[in-house]
């Protein structure tokens, strides 16, 4: 590696700064997005009118950056799923037909059956985390293609949602699930907290068990890891249904959010928006390290895109722009060809100087 | 004729026709390697020319610099008397030089005829006249004594027609030189025949072939001349009829059968020794078009070599024999209980282990740490509730840093960044940190340094000392020899021989291999 040869002197403590801070962006690729992130922010607090006002309302923190984090957390936990399945070298585009599933199996359940909507919770979850299930067996076992395998519940989930609630509404009362939308812990939105648990969780995973270690080498070399005789085909078919989890999780955050299950809207398009966010956190499509972090601050730079749009009152069908020509931005700098580039502008700069 | 180790001898008998191809001086240079060290081959019309070598000896490098996939460093090509230069594989075939790999390279879901035509069509109007298309296609097979629906999709052919019409096609797009990159090796015997058929035929037009196989049956039935390369240079230009099998594999192997020296191991072979009870016992286990049935026998604290060329089937019988591949056929016994793998992990739980030849695809986690690549298979008996112990991982691969004399900063760093040699003694490692009861090595020394190949013949010493069984794969006889006790032979894909006792030395390996005697 370029870094690890022994470099001349440095001519001026700039240079030795800008040595250093490369280094840490190669070695800590989280910092990419979170620059981005910063930089967003940044720009928002001093452009955006109102952007840091906050106030407090029946032990209630409002504000934007608060509503980022609660409108963004269904996402956030999407690309959560989704970094470890690519991860592996997979892909997931079911996750949004999913939490369809997931919220219309709880609002079914709730304002059908008239079951307490903790029992109707985690039977959505379950269907989720089957769905996921189904997803992995695909691709384990029969060997599908992962798009094509999980285009089969993009389509499918959401059809079964429809044709389960026969293409209508399913409005139902639940204090419980209003609760979950609407009662603050510790003065935030209780969702902020589910995406903070299922990444607590998910890095401990990661870093502290042997599965953490299965999933990254499995990953690295799916090959070498088979002839190491470590379970690839246990590890994948868990992380596809910890994916449809994940996906479960939002579609109830989505359905409590709104006090009905929309079939035809619920989790719509959301798939692309955590895909983006994984690739934006830096998690190789070629499988190899997950960026879990990585990927949630993409998942935060999205939805504060969005929200940043709709306060600057730029219209819905140009924020679709705005958001492609960021997440480009951000996913290009990544890549070896940018930092080839910027190699030569600084060589071509000292050799002229 | 046989290659001195002064200046390397040239061919014999010189043909009545011109070369219509002479690359002179080719010199090669890859990052750290000498690819091609002033190379000179030729070729004539109506010949079949086969160049042979093992790994790494510079057949595909030469390939490569004479179709323009690669660019050369030195050196000069004339084709047709004409100075050749090819900036890529496409431009090479546009003037006259075609490749046909052993993955046929044409589009498998278009008709036989489209194929042919392809990028060439026939117009008619502002369309495609079809119908000249297939007319002409038929024609063009006919002339090779092919009968082909020419309107089927090409993917319902065997590999071996595909490969034909793919021939078909080249000829057809004048191509006054076919380079046939081992174009048997996904085919049955049959197949082979018909396409032995198809190469005479060419021959008779007077079409120069350059052969590239890695099987000797099939050199000495269809070359008339072959140039041997051996670690980037050129042994000699021989003519076949005048080389004997053993020479070939002399020549290739980069040793003469009279240098032999008695091997150690024969020598240390007391007369008195007590059998052991084999550890693993196989009985005509055998996978269609990979290894033909063969038996096997190894006890604890016993070395057992397999000798053979490239692609004779040393990996496809190792891969069996640890679950990577299912056998189709035969039975396996270890510690004389019947077993049927599906998957390494089985192998691994009967204590098994197996470096795999290629590391950097098959075995190495290139990103990960030095402490998780050693500490893999190992931490699977030790960690408790799956819950991950740096300090177990850290001791495990402690150990074997040590114990191996494995370069490297910290136990964190990515095992990408280690040298060749210390990255096949982090996968060594890897295994002996799971005290295995038989140990499968495939080339553990190829491509690392002299130094590390002497401490890793070392190990497996003392590695049979300590009762291990250990299957040696190699293709440099020497090391096979100097460290095993029984040697098994392998030549295209069949085990072909037993070597025991006196018997191991590198002449009697070489003669196994050739099928001299």
């Amino acid at each position: 590696m370029s870094g690890d040869k022994p470099k001349p002197a440095p001519s001026s403590r700039p240079a030795c700064w800008a040595r250093a801070l490369a280094d840490a962006f190669r070695r800590h690729p989280t910092l990419w997005p979170f620059t981005a992130m910063v930089v967003l922010l940044a720009w928002n607090v001093l452009f955006t009118p109102n952007f840091m006002n906050f106030e407090v309302h029946e032990g209630r923190l409002f504000g934007s950056v608060v509503s980022i984090l609660q409108k963004g957390a269904p996402v956030m936990l999407l690309a959560i799923g989704m970094t470890l399945v690519i991860g592996l070298g997979g892909i997931d585009i079911s996750v949004g037909s999913v939490m369809a599933m997931a919220g219309t199996v709880t609002a079914l359940l709730i304002a059908g059956q008239g079951l307490p909507a903790p029992v109707a919770v985690l039977a959505g979850l379950g269907v989720a985390l089957l769905a996921g299930a189904w997803n992995g067996a695909l691709v384990t076992f029969v060997g599908l293609q992962p798009i094509i395998a999980t285009l089969v519940l993009l389509m499918g989930g959401r059809g079964i949602a429809q044709a389960l609630t026969g293409d209508q509404n399913v409005p139902f009362t639940s204090p419980a699930m209003e609760y979950l939308s609407t009662r603050p812990l510790l003065y935030l939105p209780i969702p902020i907290f589910i995406v903070l648990g299922a990444a607590v969780v998910v890095l401990l995973a990661l870093h502290k068990t042997v599965l953490g270690l299965y999933i990254e080498a499995i990953g690295g070399n799916a090959k070498a890891a088979r002839l190491a005789g470590l379970p690839v085909h246990g590890v994948r078919l868990l992380v596809y249904a910890f994916c449809g989890l994940c996906a479960g999780l939002a579609g109830v955050i989505n359905t409590a959010d709104i006090q009905r299950a929309d079939v035809a809207n619920c989790g719509l398009y959301l798939e692309l928006d955590a895909i983006l966010a994984v690739v934006i956190g830096g998690t190789s499509f070629a499988g190899g390290r997950p960026y879990l972090v990585g990927a949630i601050f993409g998942a935060i730079i999205m939805r504060m895109l969005t929200t940043m749009l709709l306060m600057h009152n730029v219209p819905t069908e140009k924020t679709l722009i705005v958001k492609a020509v960021v997440a480009i931005a951000v996913c290009l700098i990544q890549t070896p060809a940018f930092a080839g580039f910027m190699g030569r502008l600084r060589l071509g700069r000292a050799r002229q100087a | 004729m046989r290659g001195g180790s002064g200046d390397p001898p040239r061919k014999v008998a010189m043909a009545s026709s011109d070369p219509i191809l002479v690359m002179r001086s080719i010199d090669k240079r890859f990052p750290g390697v000498h690819a091609l060290d002033g190379v000179d081959f030729e070729a004539r019309p109506g010949e079949v020319h086969a160049l042979m070598g093992q790994n790494g000896a510079g057949k595909s490098t030469l390939i490569k610099v004479l179709t323009g996939a690669c660019r050369r460093n030195g050196g000069a090509i004339t084709f047709e008397g004409r100075d050749f230069h090819a900036s890529s594989p496409a431009d090479a075939q546009a003037k006259g030089i075609s490749t046909i790999y052993q993955e046929v390279n044409l589009v498998p879901t278009l008709s036989v005829g489209e194929n042919l035509f392809l990028g060439r069509l026939p117009r008619r109007w502002f369309g495609v006249d079809w119908r000249a298309m297939n007319r002409r296609a038929r024609e063009v097979l006919a002339a090779f004594g092919l009968h082909l629906d020419v309107e089927r999709t090409l993917s319902t052919y065997p590999t071996a027609i595909q490969q034909m019409v793919s021939i078909a096609r080249a000829i057809d797009t004048d191509a006054r030189l076919l380079i046939m990159d081992e174009p048997t090796s996904s085919l049955d015997k049959h197949e082979t025949e018909v396409l032995f058929g198809m190469m005479a035929r060419l021959k008779a037009k007077g079409i120069g072939i350059i052969f590239v196989t890695h099987f000797l049956e099939q050199v000495f039935r269809v070359s008339d001349r072959i140039t041997v390369l051996r670690n980037g240079r050129l042994v000699g230009t021989f003519d076949t009829r005048s080389l004997s099998r053993l020479d070939l594999v002399s020549h290739m192997l980069g040793r003469r059968p009279e240098e032999a020296e008695p091997s150690r191991a024969a020598r240390a072979a007391a007369p008195g020794e007590t059998p052991r009870a084999p550890l693993l016992s196989v009985r005509g286990l055998a996978r269609t078009s990979a290894i033909e049935p063969f038996d096997l026998e190894i006890a604890p604290g016993e070395v057992l070599g397999l000798a053979g060329l490239l692609g004779s089937g040393r990996t496809e019988a190792a891969r069996l024999l640890f679950g990577a591949d299912k056998a189709d056929g035969g039975r396996m016994d270890v510690r004389g209980r019947r077993v049927r793998l599906h998957a390494p992990r089985q192998a691994i739980a009967l204590g098994l282990g197996f470096c795999p030849e290629d590391r950097k695809t098959e075995g190495l986690f290139p990103e990960m740490s030095v402490r998780s690549n050693i500490a893999l298979v190992a931490q699977r008996s030790l960690s408790r509730l799956g819950l991950l112990s740096r300090r177990t991982h850290t001791r495990i691969a402690d150990e074997f840093v040590r114990k191996l004399g494995i370069v490297t900063a910290d136990l964190d760093v990515p095992v990408k960044t280690l040298s060749g040699g210390n990255q096949q003694k982090v996968i060594l490692a890897r295994w002996l940190a799971r005290r295995p009861a038989l140990l499968m090595l495939d080339e553990p020394t190829r491509g690392i340094d002299v130094g590390a190949k002497v401490e890793i013949e070392r190990l497996v010493e003392s590695l049979a000392q300590e009762g291990v069984a250990v299957l040696f794969i190699s293709a440099e006889l020497e090391e096979v020899v100097r460290r095993s006790r029984r040697i098994l032979v392998l030549r295209d894909r069949k085990f072909v021989g037993e070597l025991e006792g006196r018997e191991v030395n590198v002449e009697t390996v070489m003669n196994t291999i050739a099928g001299a005697e």
